[in-house]
């Protein structure tokens, strides 16, 4: 039986249970004088019944699900010839890819081990077998469920109270995915990252200036330990983020400064909307955008003056993450701006001053601690950003402040690294995780501040 | 008095500096604003100029003869037989009837190309759906090859500027136009076919079902869980450590930088949870967990919204807390919670980088049948073509990026539309 | 509107004989019926400080003020009371053009400093502002020290030629605002810290400062408790040496202690004005002593 067939069967059953704990409950109550007499009202025990039936029958599902791959690979490792047990992980992993796809499609090729076609068989029949016990165990724990709700339908019994707490644990353990969610990261990314550090040093990774995991894929050449300095790509990441932030703080700023004080309702109701599309944009178009337009014009404009500049640019990344990033920038400072009360303009305007001294002297100043976080948050968005310097900014690791110059990023070496061909478990791929350790600790403690900033600046004028 | 008078003398005489920084400021604002404004448009401009193009393409109509003999069909009933029909050498044969002048090998390739590499294809389709044609000569329309499409959108009268053409492609060319055999027509491959080698062949159909069945899986998980979410917090969370740290913990994953989830879904989903690599449904799942906290957020926004009161008169006429939710707070909350749902989903259909981690970025010919066959979605496709040196494949990621942004435009503007129904009701 | 016409006017001939009618009309219901055209009293005096005539104010399509003719005298205190909504405050900030900071705010009619169009397009807001300052409801100190605060004003106008010469007039404005004693020790300290009754006396230093020739009170004392509003109340006095005061209260009684004129507003209208002992011993109007003797408010 296929999972999904076994998930329409669960659900019919979901909606027989209903049926008959609500029948059940009526029945109970029709002796007292109706089911004004019962506890709860029919529906509840229904939902009661059926949600005993439900939740065994998909947590065993699920968990059958999540477990079976691991088993099955024991199983038909087990029974493998010891020529094949000897091997090691790595070759390991890549037989049983290839006995998977024998067991799936089936191979022809005499040339294959006999004891692979056999050890797919083995598997076939594992699988086979294993969805046959799935059905008939979850099926069985959600009869057994349903059996117990059944039995329990009396008129005292609190169904309603019942019902409500098995919702509230599904409320909370929603609610708890987002704790989940931070644990996830921060094990895979410090697992895999002291596997990294077995092999590379942590003062290395840190601060080393020589970056070229390249090297590392071939295990016999002399470097391959290959060099995981990774000081070039944290400067290159420093370097677009400032230039991104040069254009993005100013513009955003004062755009938002001159919507909120200056500008009529309608010029504000217009270009707000056309501002706030830049933010919509997917970063893969801005991406395009760098790499095809700006990167090359760039360049034009550097050649026509004598420049020699790299066509990809930490120029080009970053200009255009900096209009990525001006509504997002601008948006913030506008709450901000907003949260200043009137009064503290009026007591300046009292005085004579003009807007422009308003805004520089009283209300800019009372803002600062809102804006400083809003642009902390603009720079942890600026650090992690990814398309952009993926497809504009090089894979070149310079350790060099020239805007000019192609530089890469944490990001872009991510990427690079877990996306090519890759062996797992060596350096090179774990590098990326130390990578994304990096760079989660940064943008995690720029956000914990920001947002505590930010908070506390609204709890101020609140 | 005369002090007085002196004040206002002083401040007379500093007017004129103080309102030339006032403009001078005022004129910042301006610029600022202009330089936003300007960007949207080079934007927009810059991609429409690019890719408009591409929704149109050139075919050529030539007379097919399906010849058995050259096909190699011996039994047109064996399906085997049609799909391994030689059909290049037909399309060949009836190039060379078009043009009995060319002569020699070079001047033969450059004849063939002409015609897409792929137009096989359209014969071996041709015959599937209707195998009386076997022997018949049929008035057959090829598309062309993407570098004489490049040449004829851009080109013409131009040559010299364009070294992928021949002069003797030119002059067919001119010739075909002159029969009218040259034909230009809406680029109904573009939306129907999944990714190719060949550009003329490459479509962003795959694409788009990845990116469908990625959202389906994300918008099925993400809503219940982030409604249910927003509902504890709001309604039922006791105020202690423990919310406070679910509060804290929501607000810094929203700030997280993308691509740190392609590393969670990579190390867990993947390698821990053994989820299928390059599938609509990891990429579901990580998506999931990204847009969380935006739709949290604001449907946390959208239950704070509802007014106290209706809680009050829920609870005073006996309804459990449960009741209250369900039967009062949820229905008035819901176009909110929709909205912020949309808005997720809008940035979910745009996100690439995490997506590249768990393996999305395969060359996918086939269009994806389910959440659990490998896929690619809108964003990644644009990424791989944009890598592309040929000038088709600019024109079609330009091409791809207008059709996501038109995608996700419509999504905001429905978002907004309700956001501003939500607001006139209360 | 020239001068002659106030001179006329400020004979009280043109309000002649509207009083006894309207008192002899002792029914309890209020409407607008009952207000007069143009206000009882002494609203026009001659020389002037500030002259308004029909002054009429609208917020969008609603009309918040209707034409209100009135005289400000030179150093003197005079007060604007009414029931809440009657378009005292809003009158008052039409004084300095504080209204052109609300969008859709619009003032129709005629305002004078000393002879001046406070609309003339050559009589720039900014200076008006340095003469005619303003003291808010609420205490509004900025987010900087007590220093910069009263300093903010002479700063951005360049009254100050240095360093030692804005201490001084940080120095006098403090003293004259009687908060010198309370903070000269901690003037680097943030002048959101005081107490409410200090920082309204920071703001009233804050305002007198730029040395203005009118103060314009917005009931300054209504978020302070008695013994706060007493310390203003005093200063008010003192000031009304140098400075010419318009303040608007709710309370009669402070009207009553501090001022030297008395105008009485409702639903928008001027109804009457005259000096502050006959308004509260012997009022003309019938709607005025209705206020004030408490029957509706």
């Amino acid at each position: 039986m296929s999972t999904s067939s076994l998930i329409v069967i669960i659900l019919i059953g979901a909606f027989a249970t209903f049926m008959l704990g609500r029948q059940r409950s009526l029945s109970v109550a029709a002796p007292l004088g109706g089911k004004r007499h019962l506890h709860s009202l029919p529906n509840y025990y229904g939902s009661f019944s059926s949600l005993l039936w439900a939740i065994p029958a998909l947590g065993i599902l699920a968990l059958w699900l999540i477990f079976d791959d691991s088993v099955i690979y024991n199983l038909v490792w087990a029974s493998m010839p010891e020529h094949l047990q000897a091997l090691s992980d790595q070759e390991r992993s890549l037989i049983y890819n290839q006995i998977q796809g024998i067991a799936m499609n089936g191979s022809a090729d005499p040339s294959v081990d006999p004891a692979m076609i056999k050890a797919a068989e083995h598997m076939n029949s594992l699988l086979d077998s294993s969805k046959t016990a799935l059905a008939i165990v979850s099926i069985l724990a959600g009869i057994i469920g349903s059996a117990i709700a059944l039995s329990l339908v009396k008129e005292t019994f609190q169904a309603r109270n019942k019902v409500e707490s098995i919702i509230k644990v599904f409320l909370i353990l929603s609610s708890c995915i987002a704790i989940l969610t931070t644990i996830g990261i921060v094990l895979s990314v410090l697992f895999e990252s002291l596997r990294f550090f077995q092999s590379v040093s942590p003062i290395e990774f840190l601060f080393g200036t020589h970056w070229s995991p390249q090297i590392a894929i071939r295990a016999d050449q002399v470097g391959s330990s290959g060099g995981f300095g990774a000081i070039p790509l944290f400067t290159g990441t420093l370097l677009i983020s400032a230039i991104a932030m040069f254009v993005a703080v100013p513009v955003g700023l004062m755009s938002a400064i001159y919507l909120s004080e200056y500008a009529s309702h309608k010029v504000r109701d217009m270009v707000k909307p056309v501002l706030e599309v830049l933010a919509g944009v997917p970063t893969v178009v801005y991406g395009f955008f760098a790499a095809l337009t700006v990167a090359p014009s760039i360049r034009n404009m550097g050649e026509s003056i004598g420049l020699s500049v790299s066509s990809e640019s930490a120029l080009a990344a970053g200009l255009v993450m900096g209009v990525m990033i001006i509504p997002f920038v601008s948006s913030l400072s506008d709450d901000v701006i907003h949260a200043v009360p009137q009064a503290m303009r009026d007591g300046s305007y009292g005085l004579g001053a003009t807007r422009s001294e308003t805004i520089r002297k009283v209300v800019f100043p009372a803002a600062l601690p809102g804006i400083v976080g809003g642009v902390m948050l603009a720079i942890s968005r600026a650090i992690g950003e990814t398309m952009i310097v993926v497809m504009a900014a090089g894979l070149a690791a310079n350790l060099t402040a020239n805007p000019l110059d192609a530089v890469t990023t944490v990001t872009v070496q991510i990427v690079t690294l877990l996306t090519g061909d890759q062996e797992f478990d060596s350096p090179k791929t774990l590098a990326a995780f130390a990578l994304g350790l990096v760079l989660f600790a940064i943008t995690l403690t720029l956000n914990v501040i920001a947002l505590h900033i930010v908070n506390k600046y609204r709890e101020q004028y609140e | 008095m005369s002090e007085v008078k002196s004040t206002i003398e002083k401040v007379n005489a500093g007017l004129g500096k103080r309102y030339r920084s006032e403009k001078m400021f005022q004129w910042f604002g301006i610029i600022s604003i202009c330089f936003g404004l300007l960007c949207v448009l080079a934007l927009f401009f810059d991609i429409i100029g690019k890719g408009h193009s591409a929704f149109k393409h050139h075919s050529i109509e030539i007379p097919i003869m399906f010849d058995a003999d050259k096909l190699g069909i011996t039994d047109i009933n064996d399906t085997k037989q049609i799909y391994s029909a030689n059909y290049d050498g037909v399309i060949k044969a009836s190039l060379r009837e078009l043009f009995p002048n060319v002569s020699g090998r070079t001047e033969k390739r450059k004849l063939y190309k002409l015609v897409s590499n792929g137009s096989y294809l359209t014969l071996q389709k041709m015959l599937l759906e209707d195998p009386s044609l076997l022997n018949q000569t049929t008035e057959v329309q090829l598309i062309t090859d993407d570098d004489i499409d490049t040449y004829l959108k851009h080109f013409v009268g131009k040559e010299s500027e364009f070294e992928r053409i021949h002069a003797e492609q030119v002059e067919w060319l001119a010739t075909l136009r002159e029969e009218g055999r040259l034909i230009s027509h809406f680029n109904t491959v573009f939306f129907q076919a999944g990714d190719s080698r060949e550009p003329e062949q490459a479509g962003i159909f795959a694409a788009l079902m990845g990116s469908f069945y990625t959202l389906i899986v994300t918008l099925c998980l993400s809503f219940p869980i982030a409604v249910a979410a927003a509902v504890y917090l709001e309604e039922f969370a006791p105020k202690n450590k423990w919310t406070d740290l679910i509060e804290v913990n929501i607000n810094n994953l929203a700030a997280v930088p993308s691509i740190i989830f392609g590393l969670l879904g990579l190390a867990i989903f993947i390698s821990f949870f053994g989820v299928p690599r390059s599938t609509p449904l990891v990429g579901g799942f990580v998506l999931t967990l990204m847009t969380l906290p935006t739709i949290i957020i604001s449907s946390r926004a959208a239950i704070k919204s509802v007014p106290p009161s209706i809680r009050e008169a829920a609870l005073g006429i006996g309804a459990s807390r449960m009741q209250m939710v369900t039967h009062h707070v949820l229905p008035l909350s819901l176009p909110g919670m929709l909205t912020g749902t949309i808005i997720g989903m809008a940035q979910a259909l745009g996100e690439t980088a995490p997506l590249l981690m768990i393996g999305m970025i395969a060359f996918i010919v086939d269009i994806p049948g389910s959440v659990t066959d490998p896929a690619t979605v809108l964003p990644v496709q644009i990424f791989l073509w944009s890598d592309s040196p040929e000038r088709a494949f600019t024109e079609k990621t330009s091409a791809a990026i207008m059709v996501l942004l038109a995608f996700l435009i419509a999504m905001n503007a429905f978002a907004i539309y309700m956001r501003k129904r939500l607001e006139k009701r209360w | 509107m020239s001068l002659t016409d106030t001179a006329d006017a400020s004979t009280g001939l043109a309000f002649g004989d509207e009083p006894s009618t309207v008192q002899e009309n002792s029914s309890m219901d209020v409407s607008t019926s009952d207000i007069p055209e143009t206000a009882v009293g002494q609203p026009l005096v001659s020389d002037p400080k500030m002259t308004m005539r029909n002054v009429d104010v609208f917020y969008g399509e609603k009309q918040a003020i209707f034409k209100v003719n009135l005289d400000i005298a030179r150093n003197e205190v005079i007060a604007m009371i009414g029931p809440s909504g009657c378009g005292k405050s809003t009158f008052l900030r039409c004084l300095n053009r504080m209204n052109d900071t609300i969008v859709d705010c619009r003032v129709g009619g005629q305002i004078e400093l000393d002879e001046n169009s406070i609309f003339d397009a050559k009589l720039d807001v900014v200076s008006l502002r340095a003469r005619v300052g303003m003291v808010f409801q609420k205490p509004n100190p900025f987010p900087k020290s007590i220093y910069e605060n009263v300093a903010y004003g002479p700063k951005i106008h360049g009254l100050a030629s240095g360093r030692t010469e804005l201490d001084e007039i940080v120095e006098t404005s403090l003293q004259k605002a009687g908060l010198w004693d309370e903070v000269k020790d901690r003037l680097q300290e943030p002048g959101t810290g005081l107490s409410g009754g200090q920082q309204q006396r920071l703001c009233i230093a804050r305002a007198i400062a730029v040395s203005p020739e009118v103060i314009l009170m917005d009931e300054p004392c209504s978020a302070l408790d008695p013994i706060a509003t007493a310390k203003i109340e005093e200063l008010i006095a003192e000031l009304s040496e140098n400075f010419t005061i318009a303040i608007v209260t709710h309370s009669m009684q402070q009207a009553a202690r501090v001022s030297d004129r008395t105008a009485y507003f409702h639903l928008g209208y001027l109804v009457e004005v005259n000096d502050t002992e006959t308004v509260f011993t012997n009022p003309s109007h019938r709607l005025t002593e209705a206020y004030i003797t408490g029957r509706f408010g």
